[in-house]
């Protein structure tokens, strides 16, 4: 068990080399190599239609690729077995960014379900666990009993975060996790992430459009552009950066906003 | 340090420590929920009592929940529970567990008598909201059907024939399938028994008169209801779940007038079409079994035929069918934009859009057996 700790120190908690991913003849991801390191907050960008969420569910599993090798938590994903996969599915949370809650089931159902799955606890411990998470996520325990129907955009990304955080993950991957919360709302959600990340000990890939949530949130962040990472680094490095595309996203007009 | 979890008692001096250790995390939380249990029960003592979690190995939200219960549970009247050793790593977590409010809300999903009597209220009540919503949308769609006669250039022709295409050409050979295979299935038991009497021929009369006045278009509606009331319903609903309705309804357009009209019109031009096709299977079916299996040679058949049958009988079937397709149409859109925001809303109207759709093309058939009884057709 320590020792398992150990080498998962040294190592990435994300490795992905030479992944390429094509639809049909379009080949969006080329060769791309990608290290995420543990206890970081991983900010991705890149243009839209760049295929940031297209890696995301690549790392996941859920987009099939065409070469490459994908290690998380220092497990090969193609060379492991069912049993091996399950348990690393069991330490990562992901949120969708339309929330994919369960829409026939109530938060409180949305956020036990995997509880329900994965672990054998008493319907007690589940419902405070479910207040500890809604809690967490800056929600009212009474929003518990609600349908995702009758919930805001914001809601519905907190109680989706909810339910990616709730076997307590050491690795969360978020998908545009402020796109279309309004300002404040994202702020929040950003100090909420980085507040989480300190408490839980997390992983965070997140992919963002939100120049705020760089500045504020992420630890490092890496730009995907033709299929490849074309730069990783701290902001610091992303402003001193000369490659156009780069440029224009940290320096226009709306970066300098950013930095007032 | 890591391992199984233990919750040990040691006494210091006039005070009582908790000295939890090992791995404090969800995957050992049935026993941690049995230790702290079982702790709980020393509230109350007179010792001072401390919860020491520097030996903790591993610690997560279920771990430290557990042991914010022990303290809360522990903490009675002036003497407070401490929490003692904690490292920097698990402090925010503890901390951040400490804002939950307890008492959780819990589930009422108890059955009551007056709960079920209400549910059956609720029911009953129901119906006759079904009922008014169908006469509702019936007014409004006569309301847009004339609207667009009033203003033509209105009309949706592409969509309706869109929709043409969808309820009435890729229908064809499924309907053609199963009415051939009813035809056969009635010459066949007709032959079978009519022939103990000699009265081989006269199954013809009853093909030609089954067939005309009742199955052809009531098997067709039925079809119709399940492949085409339910495609509307799903297709309504999960635009209403995406508010693709309220945004047509913002830029200006009547959903009736957009989406439900050129559906309704498709399906009233198709049902009929589709009811002479399937009649003409099921007599062609019909005339092939009477010839192979029971030697009625297709001459015969077809004398016969027009002996036995009118126009009459032709004119009462096919009458019915544009009135059905209008129930059916009126069922389907009603319960599509009924649909509330969740999958399972979705499923269950799809499943009301056809019971009851087929529930009123049967009623509507009685309807009319007892109209035409009286006027003698």
């Amino acid at each position: 068990m320590a020792r398992e700790a150990q080498s998962e120190i040294q190592d990435p908690i994300i490795r992905v080399r030479d992944i390429t991913v094509q639809f049909g003849a379009t080949r969006v991801l080329d060769g791309l190599d990608l290290d995420v390191k543990r206890g970081e907050i991983l900010g991705f960008v890149g243009p839209s239609g760049a295929g940031k969420s297209v890696l995301t569910r690549t790392i996941i599993g859920l987009v099939p690729k065409v070469a490459g090798s994908i290690e998380v938590f220092g497990v090969d994903l193609d060379a492991s077995n069912t049993l091996q996969r399950r348990k690393v599915e069991r330490r990562w949370g992901v949120l969708f960014q339309q929330g994919a809650l369960f829409s026939s089931l109530t938060v409180r159902q949305n956020i036990q379900f995997p509880m329900r799955e994965y672990l054998r606890v008493s319907q007690r411990l589940m419902d405070e666990i479910t207040i500890a998470k809604l809690t967490m996520v800056g929600l009212k325990p009474e929003v518990a009993d609600r349908f995702p129907s009758e919930l805001s955009g914001g809601m519905i990304k907190r109680v989706a975060l909810a339910r990616a955080l709730s076997l307590d993950p050491d690795l969360v991957f978020l998908d545009e996790p402020t796109s279309g919360l309004d300002p404040i709302g994202a702020g929040d959600f950003d100090e909420l992430v980085r507040t989480l990340q300190r408490t839980l000990g997390l992983t965070v890939f997140m992919v963002t459009h939100d120049l705020d949530s760089l500045y504020t949130a992420c630890d490092r962040i890496a730009v995907l552009g033709n299929g490849k990472i074309i730069a990783a680094g701290s902001i610091a490095d992303m402003q001193a950066s000369q490659h156009p595309w780069l440029r224009q996203y940290f320096h226009g007009k709306r970066a300098r906003a950013v930095m007032g | 340090m890591s391992g199984d979890p233990k919750l040990e008692r040691i006494t210091k001096g006039n005070a009582l420590a908790l000295c939890a250790t090992g791995t404090w995390t969800a995957s050992f939380a049935p026993v941690l929920e049995r230790m702290v249990a079982d702790a709980e029960k020393l509230a109350g003592s007179p010792q001072s009592i401390f919860i020491d979690v520097s030996e903790v190995a591993k610690l997560d939200t279920f771990g430290a929940w557990l042991i914010e219960r022990l303290r809360r549970s522990l903490t009675q009247g002036a003497v407070e529970a401490q929490i003692a050793g904690l490292s920097a790593n698990y402090s925010s977590l503890v901390d951040e567990v400490r804002r939950v409010r307890a008492n959780p809300v819990t589930d009422s999903g108890t059955i009551t008598i007056t709960g079920m009597l209400e549910q059956i209220g609720r029911t009953v009540a129901g119906v006759a909201g079904t009922v008014a919503g169908l006469v509702d949308m019936l007014g409004a769609v006569l309301a847009a059907g004339f609207r667009t006669l009033i203003h033509p250039r209105s009309f949706r022709l592409t969509s309706t024939v869109h929709h043409m295409e969808q309820v009435c050409w890729r229908a064809v050979p499924i309907v053609v399938l199963i009415t051939f295979l009813i035809g056969c299935i009635i010459a066949q038991q007709g032959i079978f028994h009519f022939r103990r009497f000699g009265a081989d021929i006269f199954v013809v009369d009853m093909l030609g008169v089954l067939v005309l006045r009742e199955i052809g278009v009531l098997l067709v509606a039925i079809m119709v209801a399940g492949r085409s009331g339910s495609a509307y319903t799903a297709e309504l609903g999960s635009m209403k779940m995406r508010e693709e309705i309220d945004a047509l309804r913002t830029m200006g357009f009547d959903p009736i007038e957009v989406l439900v009209l050129p559906r309704m019109l498709a399906l009233v031009l198709a049902l009929p079409i589709l009811a002479f096709l399937g009649a003409m299977a099921a007599l062609y079916g019909g005339g092939l079994v009477a010839w192979l299996y029971g030697g009625v040679d297709p001459e015969a058949f077809l004398l016969r035929l027009r002996d036995a049958i009118s126009i009459d009988h032709f004119i009462v079937g096919i009458v019915k069918a544009p009135v059905m397709a209008a129930v059916i149409g009126i069922v389907a859109c009603v319960e599509g934009l009924a649909v509330q925001g969740s999958a399972e809303s979705l499923g269950q109207h799809t499943t009301a859009s056809v019971v009851k759709g087929i529930f009123f093309v049967i009623v509507m058939d009685g309807v009319f057996a007892i109209f035409f009884a009286s006027i003698g057709m």
